[in-house]
């Protein structure tokens, strides 16, 4: 048996082939040797390095990706314990707070655990695809759920000019993937699979339920943050002129309020930090299950060209969408607040994954 | 101190249980995925009776290229191991290629709809085909990678996990179905 590892970004190649099945890059025949099989020590010195699938390319940035991601999820929770604990410190009670702080959690995760992704569904006025109409779409589909490995998602369809997609669902065998119509008609075959690569590493890597934890926590943040400002300026004034609170927690009342002022935003940066992240990721993996790593950057292209909008879109899901509905995000926008990362780095991420004298 | 080997035991036990189950998985992943390839190819078998059915009245000139591919999808049908139904495979997808070829100077046809239909059918087939290889080629590497490195080869090789083979297609295969069937 043999293979034939690319010179150029060191993917197997099946002997004989007449360019990477990667990256593209013609062969030139005689540089092929054999060493599938062979035990270390023979033949060494003759054989070109052999990389495992965990080190292409595109699979460091993925890695590299998902590791920021969790830190970035972890940041997050310790954030809204700490403001639990700080705010249940300033009335007294650490343990309070922190138990306020998990009831408040596991009543807002439950309902985003049990709503499920119809309400993305309806709110994007999204139709079940049409077996006949939109043949290609669920060939597309199909195509990239053999090459992620994953079962067969829903597909639907929402009816407008703009061109978007998103992909919603807690895990793998309940996915939902959602493209326009506008990118039906304007993209080609091989972007079109580009975008379908895209929300398929969503589901693969549970992005969406990564989504939904995440939106969870920064809105149990707010609420707690909130809760603790308003009792603290409306009702508080009138406890401690009565002497309740005890001498030892004015510093914790105030750090408390300081805490609950800075965390929301700063949630809102970690969540919008995960977002992009998770983005990256999903063009790496996505252009993984393509090996063509140009289709979705020639179709990131077209839809900044050609606009994103969908019906109903909102804040609340702008972050699902492949491309960010309701604003363009450039290299100038101030990154801390962006859903996703600017398009003409993401164009730029995808070609040089390609390499970088791909055609563009 | 008496609990600390049994600690250490569990703790080993509860690895070689782990890193059991997580051969065997792969080991399944590797067979289901061979399995889709076969389930992609029969699709393509099933699909090209339709598309001579509904060509052959236009071509009656090109009664030849029909020939040729009702002939490869018997070949490959009925072929016997491995490297003798890749290569019918090949055969099977050259003859196709040269038919799409020929219906782009029949104006008819490629306005039909049944046509553009199976087109998009065929290439969507031929896709999954590819797609379908990959995902096995990906499965083996995980597969062997875990089989021969350390700590996890040493479970391998005491229940007998062998190196699996990647499946190979000649150039033809690969480079097929994008370029003319779109």
């Amino acid at each position: 048996m043999t293979t034939h590892a690319c010179p150029k970004c060191g993917t197997m190649n099946p002997a004989g082939a007449a360019y990477c099945n990667l990256c593209q890059e013609p062969f030139v025949h005689k540089g092929v040797s054999s060493f599938a099989g062979a035990s270390p020590g023979t033949e060494a010195s003759a054989r070109p390095p052999l990389r495992s699938f965990a080190m292409l390319p595109f699979n460091e940035a993925a890695a590299g990706n998902v590791r920021m991601s969790r830190l970035l999820f972890l940041l997050l929770f310790a954030a809204f314990f700490a403001l639990g604990g700080i705010i249940g410190k300033a009335y007294g009670s650490v343990g309070l707070g922190l138990a306020l702080a998990l009831i408040l959690y596991a009543i807002l995760a439950a309902t985003a655990w049990f709503s499920g992704s119809s309400i993305v569904l309806s709110l994007h006025d999204a139709r079940e695809a049409d077996p006949e109409k939109h043949r290609q779409l669920l060939n597309v589909v199909e195509e990239m759920k053999i090459a992620a490995g994953l079962p067969m998602p829903k597909v639907y369809v929402m009816e407008t000019d703009g061109m978007n997609a998103f992909a919603a669902g807690r895990k793998p065998d309940e996915a939902v993937i959602a493209v326009t119509t506008g990118l039906l008609t304007r993209l080609n075959r091989e972007e079109l699979q580009g975008v379908v690569g895209h929300e398929m590493a969503h589901v693969k890597s549970r992005d969406t339920l990564y989504n939904i934890c995440a939106a969870v926590l920064v809105g149990a943040i707010a609420l707690l943050a909130d809760m603790f400002l308003r009792d603290t300026f409306f009702r508080g004034r009138g406890r401690s002129q009565g002497g309740g609170g005890g001498r030892g927690n004015v510093a914790f009342l105030l750090l408390g309020i300081v805490f609950a002022l800075l965390a929301p935003l700063a949630a809102r940066i970690l969540q919008m930090s995960i977002s992009r992240q998770r983005e990256y990721h999903a063009d790496a993996a996505g252009a993984e299950f393509t090996r063509n790593p140009l289709g979705l950057a020639s179709a990131l292209e077209k839809i900044s060209r050609g606009g994103a909008g969908v019906p109903g879109e909102n804040r609340g899901t702008q972050h699902l969408f492949i491309v960010n509905p309701l604003q363009a995000f450039t290299a100038l926008d101030s990154a801390l607040m962006s859903t996703h990362p600017p398009t003409e780095l993401r164009i730029q991420r995808l070609r040089a994954m390609a390499g970088a004298s791909g055609p563009a | 101190m008496y609990w600390i080997p049994g600690i250490v035991a569990v703790a080993v036990v509860a690895w070689f249980v782990g890193t059991y189950n997580r051969l065997v998985r792969l080991r399944n992943q590797l067979t289901n995925a061979w399995h889709q390839i076969d389930v992609q190819l029969k699709r393509r078998y099933d699909l090209i009776p339709n598309l001579v059915e509904v060509v052959k009245d236009y071509m009656s000139y090109e009664q030849e290229t029909l020939a040729r591919v009702i002939e490869a999808r018997g070949a490959a049908i009925g072929a016997k191991g491995t490297a003798a139904q890749a290569k019918a495979e090949n055969m099977l997808t050259e003859s196709l290629k040269s038919l799409f070829a020929v219906v782009e100077n029949y104006p008819e046809l490629k306005a039909n709809q049944n046509v553009a239909s199976l087109q998009e059918e065929l290439t969507g087939t031929e896709n999954k085909i590819s797609f379908a290889r990959q995902y096995y080629n990906d499965s083996v590497m995980t597969y062997n990678n875990t089989i021969q490195s350390i700590p996890s080869n040493v479970i391998a090789s005491v229940f007998d996990f062998r190196p699996s083979e990647y499946f190979e297609a000649g150039e033809e295969v690969k480079t097929v179905p994008k370029a003319d069937l779109r």
